[in-house]
């Protein structure tokens, strides 16, 4: 009974927020003479889309992480897996030529956009019916693709112990980097130059015969995508599969006497969390409007890693608000760090390109050394614990939309 | 082909492969001796030997060479010795993860703190003369650094066994990596041993980066990355806390590595260099956990 209740708000409360996104995004072009902080291209909106998109591949690394106990670093690995799918699979026929220029077209004779448009037409609604589906199931191959990949390497590198398989996968994330920048596979992946042109978030914004812009949807959708995948993962924490992970996290050899069997829940663990890494590396491609192997580094696994850590390994929603002020504060609020800037005629020392980063990695580092439970711990946020604090609805919704600006 | 074939060609491909893997070999030894003790990936190790570059290039601008190496020798040391104590002694008793973590945390700020230091710009190694002069072996021309760092790898891991096999200290280090608790209980000052693990570490790491830097094109912020993992790869294949193993693994990496970027541009396969020291770790890691001379670990798989 509780519990359906419950399942109620937390519904209302992934609307309203869906709703408050869209208002957001449109409400300059409703209301002129708002703070710029409104605008289009400010950085409010960079910060909640990349937001959707890296808390996604943070709580899909937190499912792995935090919840099995399984140390992977392979995240990075996997996006590049899921971008490059997607991308291929969605670059329109007619922009080919130009991208694969070097290599004289592609070789992957088909689009999923020109597929869907031959279906449902290219223009008005039956245009915006084949993005749908096109960007849909390019991103549902992102991830079947990762997922696949997971499976076949799962069984030699879930045997391995803590940092051994932490190393491990870190080292097949660097294989595929290498993988998709030889050239010989260039007429596929177009070698180590860029994938571009195919739909990106930007493409969703509804426009009418005149080409303007009538509804902005360009956040909305990387947070209904996230949020979809998002609440999947919470469900399958939540399931008797979500328990035997966390009965493998907390003591293997218990879990096994419990008759799980491990490398069953392991490996399932490791192919859904990659899944889901492949979907977040296609919706990354979406909001970067290009897909480079040499983008997707360890740098970018330790990032995410770090982010958890901020968030608290073993928390959804810590990973969700580590997610945000992460980026939140490297993309908007510490921004002023790397601005030369004089009061008067003194120079403030130390702010130059470069020492939001480095303010930034001290802060990570205190929070790893004194701080180690994170923002959450293993805790989640609960309606209960909400209504202890202020009448806000989820803190997540109030980090991007701040009062800052 | 014939050029392939050409006695100087594989001279010189064999030569700056020996002297790469002696490079990778000073590192290695960091990783190897810190895992061994501590069990950690230290994955800032490879920035530690970055950060020894960078001193490099500000110092020696500053001061004559001679002066200029030996203090850059004792700041990354310094460095080394300090990241241990902030950075992972304070999590002596926490999980191994939240360890590794640390390292990461580490290896970030160093990187960034790079980055804001040179303003992101490839910096490039003075030329020290007696490293880059040039000579000519076997017919094929080669710089002195090549010749010298086999050598002078040899030389120190000579050292460093007597160090560890023949004193006190080195008793105490491998009693460490053999049981921590009951070294702890026999009366040896775990911290003391561990700092010298880091100092040695990051002494043979600054040594490694003069060898290296001076014949690499530039130096940017996440030029120590890849020789850290690299070397760590070499730590494993050779069997982690065996110093011979790391350093045999580092030269059979380093010469491997020159000869895919040595082969014909044609085939396309110089990218896959870096990705050849991970597939050769996968295969380790699956076939002989243990590498090549380790101890029989069971906490590995």
């Amino acid at each position: 009974m509780r519990k359906t209740k419950h399942t109620g708000r937390s519904l209302l409360a992934v609307a309203g927020l869906l709703l408050v996104i869209i208002l957001l995004e449109n409400i300059s072009s409703w209301i002129p003479g708002l703070p710029a902080v409104f605008a289009p291209t400010s950085q409010l909106f960079t910060v909640l889309k990349k937001g959707a998109v890296y808390s996604l591949v943070a709580v899909s690394m937190n499912l792995l992480n935090g919840f099995t106990g399984l140390f992977s670093l392979g995240q990075a690995g996997f996006m590049l897996l899921g971008a490059y799918t997607y991308a291929i699979l969605t670059v329109p026929m007619a922009s080919k030529d130009q991208v694969y220029y070097l290599f004289g077209g592609s070789a992957v004779k088909f689009s999923l956009v020109d597929l869907f448009q031959s279906l449902f037409g290219n223009t008005g609604f039956g245009g915006y019916l084949s993005l749908i589906c096109a960007v849909l199931v390019g991103i549902l191959f992102a991830g079947l693709v990762a997922a696949l990949f997971a499976a076949l390497i799962g069984t030699p590198v879930l045997r391995l112990k803590s940092d051994y398989l932490a190393i491990a996968t870190l080292g097949f994330a660097e294989i595929l980097r290498a993988i998709f920048q030889w050239q010989t596979l260039g007429p596929i992946t177009n070698g180590a130059n860029m994938l571009k042109s195919f739909p990106t978030f930007a493409d969703f914004n509804i426009r009418n015969g005149a080409g303007q812009v009538v509804l902005r949807l360009s956040t909305f959708v990387p947070f209904l995508a996230a949020i979809i995948c998002i609440a999947l993962i919470v469900l399958l924490i939540h399931s008797s599969y979500g328990r035997a992970f966390k009965a493998i996290r907390d003591d293997e050899v218990a879990a096994e006497a419990m008759g799980i069997s491990l490398f069953k829940h392991k490996m399932l663990s490791f192919v859904i969390s990659s899944f889901f890494s492949g979907v977040g590396g296609a919706l990354f491609a979406m909001y970067v409007a290009n897909a480079q192997a040499k983008a997707f580094t360890s740098t970018m696994t330790y990032e995410i890693l770090l982010i958890v850590v901020i968030g608290g390994i073993g928390s959804i929603s810590g990973s969700v608000i580590g997610t945000f002020l992460y980026v939140a504060c490297s993309e908007w609020w510490l921004r002023f760090l790397d601005a030369e800037t004089y009061i008067g005629s003194f120079k403030v020392p130390l702010l130059r390109s470069g020492f939001r980063m480095v303010v930034f990695s001290v802060v990570i580092m205190i929070i790893v050394l004194f701080f180690s439970k994170g923002i959450m711990g293993d805790k989640e946020l609960s309606w209960a614990g909400i209504g202890g604090l202020l009448k806000k609805r989820r803190p997540k919704k109030k980090t991007p939309a701040g009062k800052e600006g | 082909m014939e050029q392939l074939l050409s006695a100087e060609y594989i001279v010189s491909i064999l030569l700056s492969g020996i002297s790469l893997g002696g490079q990778l070999a000073l590192i290695a030894i960091g990783y190897t001796m810190v895992y061994g003790i501590l069990r950690l990936i230290n994955f800032a190790h490879g920035d530690v030997f970055m950060v020894a570059g960078l001193l490099g290039i500000y110092i020696s601008a500053a001061l004559p060479m001679y002066i200029a190496i030996p203090v850059v020798i004792a700041l990354t040391i310094g460095l080394g010795f300090f990241i241990e104590r902030a950075a992972y002694k304070p999590l002596r008793e926490a999980p191994r993860m939240s360890v590794m973590i640390s390292a990461i945390g580490v290896s970030y700020l160093l990187q960034n703190t790079a980055t804001y230091i040179t303003g992101g710009q490839p910096m490039t190694y003075p030329a020290i003369d007696a490293l880059t002069r040039t000579v000519s072996i076997a017919g094929a021309s080669t710089k002195l650094v090549v010749i010298i760092t086999p050598i002078l790898v040899v030389v120190l891991i000579v050292l460093l066994t007597t160090l560890i096999n023949h004193t006190k200290i080195g008793m105490a280090m491998r009693a460490v990596s053999k049981d921590f608790e009951t070294s702890r209980l026999m009366g040896i000052k775990i911290n003391n041993v561990i700092s010298m693990t880091f100092v040695i570490g990051s002494g043979l790491a600054v040594v490694g980066s003069i060898l290296y830097f001076t014949t690499y094109p530039a130096i940017t912020p996440t030029a120590g990355a890849m020789p850290g993992l690299k070397s760590f790869v070499a730590a494993v294949f050779g069997g982690i806390g065996s110093i011979p193993g790391a350093v045999i693994g580092a030269f059979l990496i380093g010469i491997c590595e020159t000869i895919i970027k040595g082969l014909p541009s044609s085939w396309n396969v110089s990218v896959f260099s870096d990705a050849f020291t991970f597939a050769l770790l996968i295969v380790i890691l699956t076939c002989k956990p243990t590498g090549l001379f380790g101890e029989k670990a069971t906490d590995k798989v």
